[in-house]
């Protein structure tokens, strides 16, 4: 009489199969398969490639300044301000009235110019 | 009934041939493309040239992944260093192919600027005439550098590579011991080597 177990013998010789052909792999390509690869560790290799340049900084995690940012942020600001005041200002003698507008305007715009100044924007070395 | 012949069976080889076998069919080209032959590269690589029949599509644009260097293009003395870094972070064994008459010798710029051929800062294994080649001229150089494969030994590759590293190593400490730039260390080393009357810094 079989025993209860036979049907899976298969099963059992292909987990053998398998467990024994993952671990010849990982003998092979972790000891066998290193002798014949040529190894010769070197400085250069290890260093970080920046197209053959010798690395600026140490890491790429450094912080850096978002001054400029804010500058150019501040550019925009005025930069906007003046292309409004030049074309008002040809047209100002046919339109007197406005000027009481571009008045308030010039006055948002100096709230800020001076919130700007109070918090040190224009101060580069902080 | 015949008996088995162990010869019929079994295939002896050498070490050297079977690895150079494998080495030869699986290049992993890196372009250095500096100029007007970097466009016949993309040629030679694309469809109609097909570099791929000769196992070596894997192009890689790291050095860490390549093991074939194609220096297409004119190299100038500032770009020697960095010519040699990207050199020297190749994966070994490594081969250099260099393509066209401006990385083989300088070419049409006689000029202070230009470095006269590239074998005299890292060790070239085939020159590619041509200005620029024509990619079956390209071709047929790494099948000439397939043929050299196929005939070196192991460890000449490996001597070889190592001679270059000697000379990075002169190189660095130049640059430590004289405050000097990687480009005035190499120019110091050309004019030392021409000096002995030998052609090449490695």
């Amino acid at each position: 009489m079989a025993h209860p177990a036979s049907p899976f013998l298969s099963v059992l010789i292909l987990l053998l199969v398998a467990a024994v052909t993952a671990i010849a792999i990982l003998v092979l390509s972790g000891w066998v398969l290193p002798l014949l690869k040529p190894s010769n560790p070197q400085a250069a290799k290890l260093r970080p490639y920046e197209c053959g340049v010798q690395p600026l900084q140490e890491g790429a995690r450094h912080k850096y300044s978002v001054k400029f940012y804010l500058t150019a942020m501040l550019f925009i600001l005025f930069d906007v301000e003046a292309a409004f005041l030049l074309p008002w200002a040809v047209n100002f003698k046919h339109a007197l009235w406005t000027f009481g507008a571009m008045l308030s305007f010039m006055a948002t715009l100096l709230v800020g110019f001076i919130y700007a100044w109070g918090k040190g924007a224009f101060e580069w070395e902080r | 009934m015949s008996e088995l012949d162990i010869n019929d069976a079994v295939m002896t080889t050498r070490l050297d041939a079977v690895v150079n076998w494998g080495r030869k069919n699986s290049l992993w080209p890196m372009p250095f493309g500096v100029a007007c032959c970097a466009i016949e590269f993309m040629s030679m690589m694309a469809s109609r040239f097909d570099l791929s029949r000769f196992g070596a599509e894997a192009m890689r644009f790291s050095p860490r992944q390549s093991d074939m260097m194609l220096i297409l293009g004119t190299i100038t003395n500032k770009m020697a260093p960095v010519l040699r870094t990207i050199y020297a972070q190749m994966a070994e064994p490594k081969w250099v192919i260099s393509v066209g008459v401006c990385a083989s010798s300088g070419g049409m710029y006689r000029t202070y600027a230009t470095l006269q051929g590239v074998d005299r800062v890292i060790p070239v294994d085939v020159y590619v005439p041509g200005c620029p080649p024509r990619p079956e001229s390209m071709i047929y150089g790494v099948m000439k550098l397939q043929e050299k494969i196929e005939k070196e030994s192991l460890s000449m590759r490996k001597d070889h590579i190592a001679r270059f590293y000697e000379s990075l190593a002169r190189q660095e400490s130049l640059q430590a011991e004289k405050g000097l730039t990687s480009q005035q260390a190499i120019r110091e080393m050309l004019m030392d080597a021409g000096e002995r009357g030998v052609g090449t810094i490695f």
